[in-house]
């Protein structure tokens, strides 16, 4: 039977983390082979798609017209969520 | 927490200048620059210092400039292009602004429009297929991928959650360069993000030290529960 090496697998996320932002500072290791439980907690792409979406973040192209604070009212009424934010605003009358 | 932006930008320039001089101009709106913010904005209106990291003048056709302007958070396109046209003494306004990056977030890597949004909650709703949803929402884990990060064993994840700060012993590994005072990301070793904390020592000294804190937690993003507690409740007594 196959068994996940779910330890290797947060190891690569974490990478990937990095990469995403091109940082590439060495890491250095204390506990090598330091294992972690499958059963508690995820690995954030595995989360509950409830939980996925809370703890996520959408990279979004706003058009141009609504507001920033418009933007974010639509998508907290697509998803149903309670609260979300934004990264900044953006000048107004930008064409 | 507010990161640092990218900007391209169209500038109008009033009247045509030389290239060099232009140039010349924007090199002395690089570095500290004084702002004070719009009338039509949310924010107070004080005479500011920030940070322009970088200019770059894409191309320009001496009416027009195309600049990639990279800068520190609440820096205003719109009124450096109308500064810079006071100290060229010719005049400009910016006529156009598209946002390329903010913090780690950049045009190439993840940018959805409402409509992908729009779909993919459609797929999933109807369809019960969430594989859309996934790909238009990233976990929240990019959004610090700019920041040091600092791995924790299972065994501590619950305490720091409960307020404990980060000692050397829960350490499993970290960035190296770290320096007291610095910000950095508490993940666990599946890569979930615990929290933001300031470091109290150096890189070195974590790997070095047997004990000790290491970090001081500023804002704890997971929820309690997730992982087990390590330490006894206190006991009731009868």
């Amino acid at each position: 039977m196959e068994e996940r090496d779910v330890t290797k697998e947060g190891m690569s996320f974490i990478r990937e983390i990095d990469e995403f932002c091109g940082y590439n500072r060495r890491w250095l290791v204390k506990l090598e082979g330091e294992p972690t439980d499958p059963r508690y907690g995820w690995l954030p792409r595995e989360r509950p798609i409830g939980k996925y979406i809370e703890y996520g973040v959408i990279n979004l192209d706003k058009p141009p017209g609504p507001t920033s604070h418009e933007v974010v009212a639509w998508v907290k009424r697509m998803f149903g969520v309670q609260r979300a934010g934004h990264g900044g605003t953006l000048e107004p009358h930008t064409p | 927490m507010h990161s640092s932006k990218e900007y391209v930008c169209v500038m109008q320039l009033h009247r045509p200048v030389s290239e060099e001089r232009l140039r010349e101009v924007l090199s002395e709106f690089t570095g500290r620059i004084y702002q004070r913010p719009p009338v039509r904005s949310s924010v107070k209106r004080s005479l500011r210092v920030k940070v322009v990291h970088e200019i770059e003048l894409l191309e320009y056709t001496g009416r027009y400039a195309l600049l990639r302007i990279a800068s520190e958070a609440g820096t205003y396109m719109r009124k450096l292009c109308w500064d810079v046209g006071l100290v060229l003494g010719v005049g400009a306004h910016m006529r156009e602004l598209r946002r390329t990056r903010t913090g780690p977030f950049t045009e190439d890597r993840g940018l959805v429009r409402l409509q992908d949004v729009a779909e993919a909650l459609y797929r999933f709703r109807e369809e019960g297929k969430d594989d859309l949803l996934r790909k238009v929402v990233l976990p929240g884990e990019f959004s610090i991928c700019h920041l040091p990060k600092v791995v924790v064993r299972d065994t501590a994840v619950e305490s720091l959650i409960h307020g404990a700060p980060l000692a050397v012993p829960g350490i499993v590994m970290l960035h190296e360069g770290i320096k007291p005072g610095d910000t950095v990301a508490v993940l666990t070793l599946k890569g979930e993000l615990v929290a933001l904390a300031t470091a109290e020592m150096s890189s070195e000294q974590v790997i070095s030290e047997r004990r000790g804190i290491a970090f001081r937690l500023r804002r704890v993003v997971m929820e309690p529960g997730l992982y087990p507690r390590t330490w006894k409740r206190r006991e009731q007594k009868a």
